[in-house]
């Protein structure tokens, strides 16, 4: 309970929190709770802490593999590498292209499509179920679809932008399309989720006000401006934030599409890990890698949290 | 719904169709192309102009039974079968044990080690990548099942998504349950699993997709071909037939297809789920 400042407060018995161990003893403490939460604490001790932990450590060693022994302890060499490494910092701008090109693309595509779908026309429960295929696929399946419909000679892409006048590309065999193309198919994969998100939005928004700025003589586009862009904040910063740091992650689509050529120009930090980690076993400096990448996700999660916290919703921190 | 006409309005609802229906042809032509390549003969040329859908007369089914004798599709469809229904499996246990306790039970410092979990999320999966698969090297555990199964039996997200299900559930209930003398375990499997149906098919179907599809762990762990899932099957497929010669591309749409056809009828019955899972893990962030 809270006093004005200078209000008399009641008498009452000084009440001590009773420590650790005293409520550990106590009778409301169900121990039995310890129980039910101990196989999922195990795991994530044994699988995510201790290798979060280990994996610090590496990041100051040259441990190059497969025998502990040769580990030796370089303190912040890995880091001071990485700052003239100029493979890092390419896989690093490439990255950026990518959240950058992908993250506001992907999201204005879906919108659009949520909107539409949102109109209550006949049939929407098709097109969902269509538009959701590709979230499902898997990216190998996905990627051999892709490559030959991207082919310079024989693919649809190339026959579809003849047909338009356009000029045709060699999609993924050139460093200036090759990126724009992943991006594309990156977009086509996550369309179905992003839509859904926007939708779960977008019918949570009520209906009244939509009605009420109906009989003030408001346009659909008034409406939109004024009424669905504002009350979407939430999911638009949610979608935002998550396809950064998901963008920022992108691995599977270029281990299996481009193996990060042509010429490295789709080279990204997650695949410049796994190469230097998994082809090259200089585990150390993948490590340190890692940690740089964890410590931009880290601080994108801040900001979100921060907003959301400003925007007095309950957060999960 | 009272609005006023505009002169826009059929425009626009004429826009939002053309709009669907191009989308619509998007999402689902690479589909049909891979289907119809894969009914192409055996090492055939593509046609341009490209054709999307041949006539029935001539579909070839021969890459099909050909990929069979290639390719142990059918042990690799066991493995990809046993790994994800053991970690689905292994996930309902865990996770649901956990938002249970997290949930629903009185113990002390609960708030502060859910908050522990909660943190953990923001790691990205590459930063333990290295040390887990160090680990389980160190552990002889390359090549192995429970290689493939045990790192995947338990989910933050899970713990999540089913700890706000089970939130939902009254109170009442477990009182009511203990005062007629059930244990915390009686209530866990007959009153809270039963009532929490949806949140649970929805974590199934979940772990059950990632796992099917997942190839970064599997390409570390399985290196002997008897263990490989579906998804490295395919990958391992596409990368030898593609090395030194032409790729035979009908060949490798069929073993596509293969691959794709459970996660796709999976999908066709559960697909309630899938959307409700993802709206929540929206909304709740």
């Amino acid at each position: 309970m809270a006093y004005a400042r200078g209000e008399p407060r009641p008498f009452t018995a000084v009440q001590k929190k009773p420590n650790f161990w005293q409520r550990f003893w106590s009778r409301s403490n169900e121990r039995v709770g310890y129980l039910f939460i101990l196989p999922s604490f195990i795991h994530l001790i044994v699988f995510l802490v201790i290798p979060l932990g280990f994996s610090l450590y590496l990041s100051f060693t040259d441990w190059r593999g497969p025998n502990f022994q040769n580990a030796p302890f370089i303190g912040a060499e890995n880091y001071q590498f990485l700052l003239g490494d100029r493979r890092f910092w390419n896989a690093m701008k490439n990255s950026i292209y990518f959240t950058l090109l992908s993250v506001p693309l992907g999201m204005v595509i879906s919108l659009l499509v949520a909107l539409v779908m949102n109109q209550n026309l006949k049939g929407v429960y098709i097109f969902r179920t269509l538009f959701f295929m590709p979230v499902i696929s898997s990216w190998v399946a996905v990627s051999v679809v892709w490559i030959t419909l991207l082919d310079p000679q024989v693919g649809i892409l190339n026959y579809v932008l003849e047909g338009l006048g356009l000029p045709p590309a060699n999609w993924l065999g050139d460093p200036l399309t090759a990126m724009p193309a992943v991006v594309m198919i990156s977009i086509w994969k996550g369309l179905g989720f992003n839509m859904v998100i926007w939708l779960a939005g977008l019918q949570a928004i009520p209906q009244e006000l939509h009605e009420a700025a109906a009989i003030d003589g408001a346009s659909r586009w008034q409406a939109f401006r004024r009424i669905t862009i504002p009350l979407l904040s939430p999911t638009t910063f949610f979608l935002a934030i998550t396809g950064v740091i998901g963008a920022l992650q992108v691995f599977s689509s270029v281990y299996v599409i481009t193996k990060g050529g042509p010429r490295g120009s789709t080279d990204v930090v997650v695949f410049r890990i796994y190469q230097r980690a998994f082809e090259e076993f200089e585990f150390g400096l993948a490590s340190s890698q890692a940690w740089v990448l964890f410590a931009v996700i880290f601080s994108l999660t801040v900001v979100q949290v921060w907003y959301r916290r400003r925007q007095g919703e309950e957060t999960m921190f | 719904m009272v609005r006023a006409k505009h002169w826009y309005d059929t425009p626009i609802r004429l826009l939002g169709y053309a709009i669907l229906i191009l989308v619509t042809l998007t999402m689902v032509i690479p589909f049909i192309w891979m289907l119809t390549t894969s009914l192409r003969p055996s090492g055939s040329e593509f046609a341009y102009p490209p054709q999307i859908i041949i006539p029935p007369n001539e579909w070839d089914f021969s890459n099909y039974t050909r990929l069979f004798t290639l390719v142990p599709f059918g042990q690799y469809f066991a493995n990809t079968l046993f790994i994800t229904s053991l970690t689905v499996a292994g996930q309902l246990l865990v996770c649901s044990t956990a938002a249970y306790g997290f949930a629903r039970l009185n113990f002390v410092g609960r708030d502060k080690i859910f908050l522990l979990y909660l943190a953990t999320m923001m790691i990205p999966f590459q930063v333990t990548l290295i040390p887990l698969f160090l680990m389980v090297f160190g552990l002889g555990w390359v090549n192995t099942y429970h290689g493939l199964i045990i790192p995947g039996i338990s989910s933050v997200f899970g713990i999540f998504l089913l700890r706000q299900s089970f939130l939902g559930v009254p109170r009442d209930y477990q009182d009511a349950a203990r005062i007629d003398g059930a244990g915390e375990w009686t209530i866990f499997t007959r009153v809270f699993l039963p009532l929490n149906g949806p949140a649970l098919a929805t974590l199934g179907v979940f772990a059950f997709m990632g796992t099917w599809t997942d190839l970064l762990w599997p390409l570390l762990i399985a290196r002997e071909q008897h263990l490989r899932t579906l998804e490295l099957g395919l990958a391992y497929f596409n990368a030898s037939t593609s090395a030194f010669t032409r790729t035979n591309w009908p060949l490798v749409m069929a073993a596509a297809v293969v691959v794709m056809l459970p996660v796709l009828i999976i999908y066709m019955f559960a697909q309630r789920y899938f959307v409700e899972g993802i709206s929540l893990s929206g909304v709740k962030g």
